[in-house]
């Protein structure tokens, strides 16, 4: 008990839950985006990728299992964090400005995680648990055609490459890791991996917006 | 070169006390020498207003030299002022134009409370000290220094860390009003040096623990308060404090 109380009852301990519930959300990311990106290839390799994925029945559950925890710690310690570091300074500054250590990523890093929160409340319900039995690519094509659904989805992923751009690097300090011998790297690596993911998510949309072809 | 002269609208925070509630007061100053520190700019503004027969601005400051960490106000929403790596003792009034508004602040965090106009009680930063920012095991008398077993690399960052005045500008900077930045000054620089590795455990828990006790915020890496330390601590040693942190948690009695 004492170790878990280590972890989830301290600033450091929590720290560290951030980061590896990060991490392990990042990683889901780009597993995703990978599989996703069959969507440039058309049609038949999309529904075939969708085909051999829900053909690992089992072995998704227990993914999907680890993603909702994944997905529940990372809320329910980023709201506590939140909250708590809101209450950390009562009285606020009547003028404040930044030394320069903040980016707009982490500015807002509340804010930009409640975006993605909805977009994946919105995308859950129409997409993965949607009471349709065509091929997904058609659903998916009727989806991004919509430019209401479109714009939403581009909000939201706008919204995940900003938590991304503060996050992806973030992680790592929280983690202990920090050296002037490859900061540099970690610093433009998450700026650039933020914006691939990001870009390449929001690519699907966009396409799907003003591409008569998009998965025919 | 002969100083210039400048004119200042002042806003200053104005408290009487803990309880009481405060608010910003406007004062102006004519004619400051541009060769004056921050503090001597404020000690002129209280002669000024002793003879009007209103109360002084109290603010705290001893050395006025930049190395023991007692002055410290918010200019314009930063920590001792817009020159990095200084404080605001050592701040001078070059660094303002004439007819520039100042509004000077306390440090604020709820860890940092209020006793009067710019002064806040930091004896949250002593009780975390007290929880292990020391080494209390027998090391034996002063060694030949040549015999310590000790990197050049390891002491030169331990030197880094142990710059810390203690000044609390890195609270005051950070949005979230944590202090993992002094906090991981006095972890890293005793984990840096053999005589501090017999207790490193019991200090990463403890301190840390202290620091969450206090009422100090949870750090975001927001990375404010290396920019904001007048004696440019990295966050480097945050990242040390935080893998202190986690073998001692994993290992520690
Ligand atoms: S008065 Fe000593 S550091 Fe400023």
């Amino acid at each position: 008990m004492h170790v878990v109380r280590r972890f989830c009852g301290t600033s450091v301990g929590r720290k560290y839950i951030m980061a590896a519930s990060g991490l392990g959300l990042a990683l889901f990311l780009v597993v995703h985006l990978l599989g996703n990106s069959t969507i440039f290839f058309g049609a038949t390799t999309f529904n075939s990728y969708a085909a051999h994925l829900h053909s690992l029945a089992a072995l998704l559950r227990l993914a999907e299992i680890g993603l909702l925890l994944f997905f529940l710690v990372h809320i329910a310690f980023g709201v506590t964090l939140f909250v708590d570091n809101r209450q950390a300074r009562p009285q606020p500054y009547a003028v404040s400005t930044s030394s320069g250590g903040r980016t707009p990523g982490s500015r807002t890093m509340f804010y930009s995680g409640l975006v993605i929160l909805a977009l994946l409340l919105f995308h859950l319900i129409t997409v993965h648990f949607a009471d349709d039995h065509g091929a997904i690519s058609l659903l998916i094509r009727r989806h991004f055609a919509n430019p209401w659904i479109a714009g939403f989805y581009i909000f939201g992923l706008a919204g995940l490459g900003l938590h991304l751009s503060h996050g992806l690097w973030s992680l790592w300090q929280s983690l202990g890791i920090n050296h002037p011998l490859y900061n540099n790297l970690l610093g433009r690596g998450a700026l650039l991996a933020a914006l691939l993911i990001a870009g390449l998510f929001m690519a699907m949309p966009l396409l799907g917006l003003f591409w008569d072809g998009f998965l025919r | 070169m002969s100083a210039e002269k400048i004119n200042l609208t002042l806003k200053v925070w104005r408290q009487k006390n803990s309880e009481a509630a405060g608010a910003l007061a406007t004062y102006t100053l004519r004619d400051i020498s541009t060769d004056m520190s921050f503090l001597e700019m404020l000690d002129v503004l209280n002669e000024q207003l002793l003879l009007t027969g209103e109360e002084p601005v109290a603010f705290d400051h001893d050395c006025r030299e930049g190395i023991c960490g007692m002055c410290g106000a918010v200019v314009n929403g930063r920590p001792h002022g817009p020159e990095r790596e200084t404080t605001l003792c050592q701040l001078h009034m070059r660094h303002f134009k004439s007819g520039d508004t100042l509004v000077i602040e306390p440090f604020r965090a709820r860890a940092f409370r209020v006793v009067r106009d710019l002064v806040v009680d930091r004896t949250a930063f002593d009780a975390i000290i007290q929880a292990g920012g020391y080494v209390s095991v027998n090391v034996g008398g002063a060694p030949d220094a040549n015999a310590l077993p000790i990197s050049q690399k390891n002491a030169e960052q331990a030197m880094d860390a142990a710059a810390c005045i203690g000044c609390g500008a890195c609270v005051a900077a950070c949005p979230n009003a944590a202090a993992m930045l002094f906090v991981s000054g006095k972890v890293s620089q005793l984990a840096l040096l053999p005589q501090g590795h017999p207790e490193r455990r019991e200090r990463a828990l403890n301190m840390v623990k202290a620091m969450d006790g206090q009422g100090f915020g949870n750090c975001t890496n927001e990375r404010e308060c290396e920019a904001a330390c007048p004696k440019a601590i990295s966050i480097r040693h945050i990242a040390r404090l935080n893998r202190e942190y986690l073998k001692a948690a994993l290992s520690g009695d």
